[in-house]
């Protein structure tokens, strides 16, 4: 237990530091390496919960993939985040309150649960017990039987994001010139070369 | 845990849904490989397969099973609508040939993107789950957010399209709010699970909660009001046909949505919801009847009619009986008819030099296309209930449900905003009739003029034969209860 424990404040530590550095950090680029340092120690504590397939997807999602495409997005684009950092200051009350509100809405949840526990023989626990199967087996059972409607009609739900992202971005352009591997491969010798005879001396 | 249902039952209930979904994706392939060419073929493909999905609801047993474990239902009410809001979207593809060809926006994915929004209609029609609602709006919204700024080189087609994004977005996040609470305060997302948890005895304040956005939610996806702000300007920047089909199928699916999600899921607390239900009506019929009265662009005008026409079927919903929901069908339905003609007009009203929307372009058509200007007219006095018109049947069915039940001071507003809303239609027709003539129009495609001709005479005939409609609406109604 005391290792557990022991992993547990090292995670959280590092994640809250972490999360601290993406939002002081000078450098975009090393705010952006922070919040992946954030993810992972999220992972590690995800892990210790025993959600192991969360703590997977938070990996490969978002440290493989969104965060990638934040560090893209932070090169690429010229933004001057000093100057969007100018006021930060002065914001700092409303996040203060903003963060109080949060804090005092996640007591109310958790307070719920100990003033009125007959809340929690509402939540529905038809997955079997975690000691039983892995939660990835849980999921992998119930995903594609109970729910393959939800599952299939996510799928073509992208399906739409993918072909109105095209539609509405792609544009062909007339007079670009494109490779063509066909018209490449096809040319004969007759049309590539031509043959002159040089006189000596004269030059073309 | 519900009975297990062989997986074979499951996907045969939702059998035109897989077909549209396949036939979607064949489709794409066929345009991704063949490009923008093949795209009057592909929108005669999509009709065809949009036709037969129609035929296959007609098909099947519609015998109120559920499948997919609670989240889908196949019943007559189901059966009806889905067939209404097929064939709406098979004759918007219909209709929109001549525009595309001029407006040089002939790209394949127009058609398919219509089936998919369809598809999403369809499940948000079967739904019987808060997660499959949800999931079939999503399809829905997404593939009409893209073809309202499917017109990539107007800037207020692109506009259209973003307000409407963004908006939807917004009216998204207060549904699933809304159903977090409800789940929370229920236990189930199932519609019979929260049936059984609302029960006027429990006193359910958080329930209620989750309720009220849960509805404004709903309320944004029919545009009333007070969450009709993105109608006018969506309907006026959307390219023409996409405008006809937002006014058409989307309404109608969204209201079955309605419908069936308070009816089926919130039964034993009637009178939280009718409250709401009788503000919102109220609301979108004094609105939709005075808003309209400024409006000069003929698009922005049955914008506001659309608001004004979901409200007074809204009272058919707040009367909270069979009645209401059989009238709401009956209003649907010819709500669809009188909407299909008159776009089918709006799309002909092009001059060589390009599409017209004003209003004042309309003037002394009579003289210029006698027949068409007769169809509009008795469209426009249809919309404005008229009898013996359609309209007025449409009308008079959600009124006499509304006083059934005993919502008098609703009933008499509905009245009075109809009156008023009759301004606006009679201006148009006094503009074709009694105006000096504009230039002519370019000649009517026939494709137009066939369906304007069904429609016209669907709206003059109706109440020489009612009954067909009015019994299966009374089928239709009864599965829900």
């Amino acid at each position: 237990m005391l290792i557990a424990d022991a992993f547990f404040y090292l995670f959280a530590t590092t994640c809250v530091a972490a999360g601290f550095m993406v939002i002081s950090a000078r450098n975009p680029v090393h705010a952006v390496l922070f919040l992946i340092l954030a993810f992972v120690n999220a992972a590690g504590l995800f892990i210790l919960l025993g959600a192991e397939f969360l703590a997977l997807i938070l990996v490969v999602v978002y440290v493989g993939a969104v965060a990638v495409l934040f560090l893209f997005v932070v090169m690429m684009l010229d933004v001057d985040f000093a100057e969007l950092r100018a006021g930060f200051l002065d914001y700092l009350p409303i996040g203060a309150l903003i963060g109080l509100i949060l804090l005092v809405e996640l007591i109310l949840v958790f307070g719920s649960w100990v003033i009125t526990p007959e809340i929690s023989a509402h939540i529905t626990t038809p997955t079997p017990p975690i000691d039983k199967v892995s939660n990835i087996e849980a999921l992998g059972l119930i995903l594609y039987t109970k729910y393959i409607y939800f599952f299939e009609a996510a799928g073509v739900i992208l399906l739409i994001a993918m072909i109105g992202a095209i539609v509405l971005t792609l544009h062909h352009k007339e007079g670009i010139k494109r490779q063509s591997i066909v018209t490449q491969v096809g040319r004969t010798r007759d049309e590539a070369i031509e043959v002159r005879h040089v006189e000596p001396g004269q030059g073309l | 845990m519900t009975e297990t249902v062989s997986p074979i039952v499951n996907y045969l209930s939702a059998l035109p849904e897989i077909c549209l979904v396949i036939g979607a994706m064949a489709l794409l392939m066929l345009g991704a490989f063949r490009g923008n060419q093949t795209a009057d073929l592909i929108c005669w493909l999509s009709i065809g397969l949009l036709l037969f999905a129609a035929t296959l609801v007609v098909v099947m047993p519609a015998t109120g099973k559920v499948a997919f474990d609670g989240a889908f239902i196949m019943d007559r009410f189901a059966q009806f609508m889905k067939v209404l809001t097929l064939l709406g979207s098979a004759v918007v593809i219909f209709m929109s040939f001549e525009f595309m060809r001029s407006a040089r926006l002939q790209k394949f994915e127009y058609p398919i993107l219509i089936i998919l929004a369809t598809t999403g209609m369809l499940m948000m029609i079967s739904a019987n789950d808060l997660i499959a609602l949800y999931l079939g709006l999503e399809l829905q919204s997404l593939a009409l957010y893209v073809i309202a700024a499917f017109r990539t080189d107007s800037v207020r087609s692109s506009e259209a399209g973003l307000k409407y994004f963004v908006l939807g977005a917004l009216s998204s996040g207060m549904l699933l709010y809304g159903c977090s609470l409800i789940y929370g305060f229920t236990g189930t997302t199932g519609f019979s699970g929260i049936a059984a948890a609302a029960t006027p005895s429990v006193h359910n304040l958080g329930l209620i909660f989750g309720l009220v956005f849960f509805m404004a939610g709903l309320a944004f996806k029919i545009s009333a009001v007070p969450f009709h702000m993105w109608t006018p300007d969506v309907y006026e920047g959307a390219p023409t046909p996409v405008t006809a089909f937002f006014a058409t199928a989307p309404k109608i699916a969204a209201m079955a949505m309605f419908l069936r999600a308070v009816h089926v899921a919130f039964p034993d607390i009637t009178h939280q919801w009718q409250q709401i239900v009788v503000f919102i009506s109220i609301g979108s019929m004094v609105l939709g009847a005075f808003a309209a009265i400024g409006q000069n662009d003929i698009k922005r005008l049955m914008a506001y009619s659309s608001i004004g026409h979901m409200g007074f079927a809204l009272v058919g919903l707040a009367s909270g009986d069979q009645a209401g929901v059989q009238a709401v069908i009956v209003y649907l339905t010819i709500y669809l008819v009188m909407n299909v003609g008159v776009f089918a007009c709006i799309l002909s009203m092009r001059r060589s030099d390009g599409m017209v929307e004003e209003i004042d372009e309309l003037a002394g058509l009579s003289r210029n296309s006698p027949i068409m200007a007769f169809l509009l007219a008795m469209l426009m006095f249809s919309l404005a209930g008229i009898p013996p018109l359609a309209g007025f049947f449409a009308k008079f069915y959600v009124f006499l449900a509304a006083i059934n039940a005993g919502l008098y001071v609703l009933a008499v507003i509905g009245v009075l905003s109809s009156v008023v809303g009759a301004y606006y239609y009679l201006r148009i027709i006094k503009i074709m009739y009694f105006d000096e003539p504009a230039e002519k129009f370019e000649p009517m495609p026939g494709a137009l003029q066939g369906v304007l001709a069904v429609s016209g005479v669907l709206v003059i005939f109706f109440f020489t034969y009612p009954a067909p409609l009015v019994a299966a609406a009374n089928i239709a109604a009864k599965s829900l209860f």
